[in-house]
């Protein structure tokens, strides 16, 4: 990886390794929160700070971490700097806080924070590695605000809370509802599969296996149940 | 009595996990193709929100309210990785059987959001102790509701014709919101 492509960095997150799209991380948060645009692009920012700033600590001590006790170590600072966020945002967005919940703390056990502590931070400088976080954080903020924005659009008939449509034409509230949610993300990543099979590459498996810090564990039990067959 | 039914039954049907809150998507989506595998899961989540909660409930209660609540989501997190790691040993010791049947599931419900979910649930609505308990135990149950009819819509798909640009996740997904729909029809049960 040469200095020169450090826009590469930023870029990969957003479109290539989009990380709720091409990498299916963070698939709860994605449904859960993206009643309104505006949820969407609170969530992201807040999942983007805890990113930036636990890939930067994370790089910095990736030659200190046993390798053994690693993602309990990658777990304690990711749910520092979440508790820092959960503070500042309750603080000073009261609103934004009550309206992502418990959300809010659960961006601990997103697996995007941890996909990224383990496959980049932990491998790299930390200079990429913060423009990874910025990436795949402004990556995940551009998907949930989008699919907010459509849900926000069809279940109320307004964009960031000025009505648009919904003088014309009466919303549909099951866009707002836990089916829309997942309605709207299958779409997406189905248009998402379009766009990438254009370009010749494969559609997104199931899961983000390939990605899941629960990886080697996966890769057991199903070497197991194979075996078992 | 009557409270704790209703709070299983809001966690099996109306305020389901996964369908209407949206927690444990990934093995929803991931580990759910075989009936057998779903509910072997299943009751792995629910051993251990049950005692994820009986742990979290009163270090929330006794020792971290009032002055140290802020202290919640990272001794939550760390108290449910060690949980699982001391019900892994202690299954692995005493009961080889369930080990051999629940332990491959158990590294994974770490990260599982519904776990770290539930126990943070029960704080935020402020239930008392059994509520919480039984929260938690209908929470797992409707996990493994979800899961099982999941894996049964599953085993449907994987015949069916699907138009080319709709296989594999989009037509998961789509599945997920009509099963998601239909368990809407209970909204109005115990309200």
């Amino acid at each position: 990886m040469k200095k020169s492509n450090s826009l590469s960095y930023l870029t990969n997150g957003l479109l290539k390794e989009n990380p709720v799209l091409r990498l299916v991380l963070g698939t709860c948060p994605t449904l859960a929160v993206t009643t309104a645009a505006i949820n969407g692009i609170g969530m992201g920012l807040a999942a983007t700070a805890v990113l930036v700033c636990s890939n930067v600590v994370i790089s910095l001590l990736r030659n200190v971490i046993p390798d053994k006790v690693r993602i309990p170590a990658f777990i304690t600072i990711i749910a520092g700097f979440v508790s820092v966020v959960q503070l500042l945002v309750k603080a000073f967005l009261p609103a934004i806080d009550k309206a992502l919940g418990i959300y809010l703390p659960l961006i601990v056990v997103n697996c995007i924070i941890l996909a990224r502590a383990e496959m980049f931070a932990s491998k790299n400088k930390v200079l990429p590695s913060a423009l990874d976080g910025i990436g795949m954080g402004l990556g995940f903020t551009a998907t949930l605000t989008l699919m907010g924005l459509i849900r926000e659009l069809f279940g109320a008939g307004s964009i960031f809370g000025l009505t648009v449509t919904a003088k014309f034409i009466d919303p549909m509230i099951v866009f707002l509802l836990p089916p829309g949610g997942f309605f709207v993300f299958g779409v997406l990543v189905a248009v998402s599969n379009a766009i990438a099979k254009k370009q010749g590459k494969k559609p997104v498996e199931h899961t983000g296996c390939a990605n899941c810090p629960s990886r080697a564990a996966c890769d057991r039990y199903n070497g197991e149940e194979a075996a078992a067959e | 009595m009557k409270m704790i039914f209703a709070i299983i039954l809001a966690g099996l049907l109306t305020n389901n996990m996964v369908l209407a809150k949206f927690l444990g998507i990934c093995p929803f989506l991931g580990v759910s193709k075989k009936v057998n595998t779903a509910v072997s899961m299943s009751i792995a989540v629910t051993l251990v929100m049950v005692v994820a909660t009986a742990v979290t409930w009163p270090i929330y209660t006794y020792l971290l309210y009032p002055n140290f609540t802020y202290l919640e989501t990272i001794v939550f997190i760390l108290v449910i990785a060690a949980i699982v790691q001391l019900i892994e040993i202690f299954l692995k010791r005493f009961i080889p059987p369930i080990y051999k049947a629940l332990g491959i599931y158990l590294p994974l419900i770490t990260t599982n959001c519904a776990v770290l979910g539930i126990t943070m649930l029960n704080i935020t609505n402020q239930m008392n102790f059994v509520h919480s308990l039984f929260n938690a135990l209908g929470a797992g149950l409707g996990f493994m509701l979800a899961m099982v009819l999941f894996a049964g819509v599953r085993g449907k798909l994987e015949t069916a014709d699907i138009p080319e640009f709709l296989k594999g996740l989009p037509i998961t997904l789509i599945a997920a919101s009509l099963v998601s729909l239909s368990f809407l029809g209970f909204a109005g049960i115990g309200g």
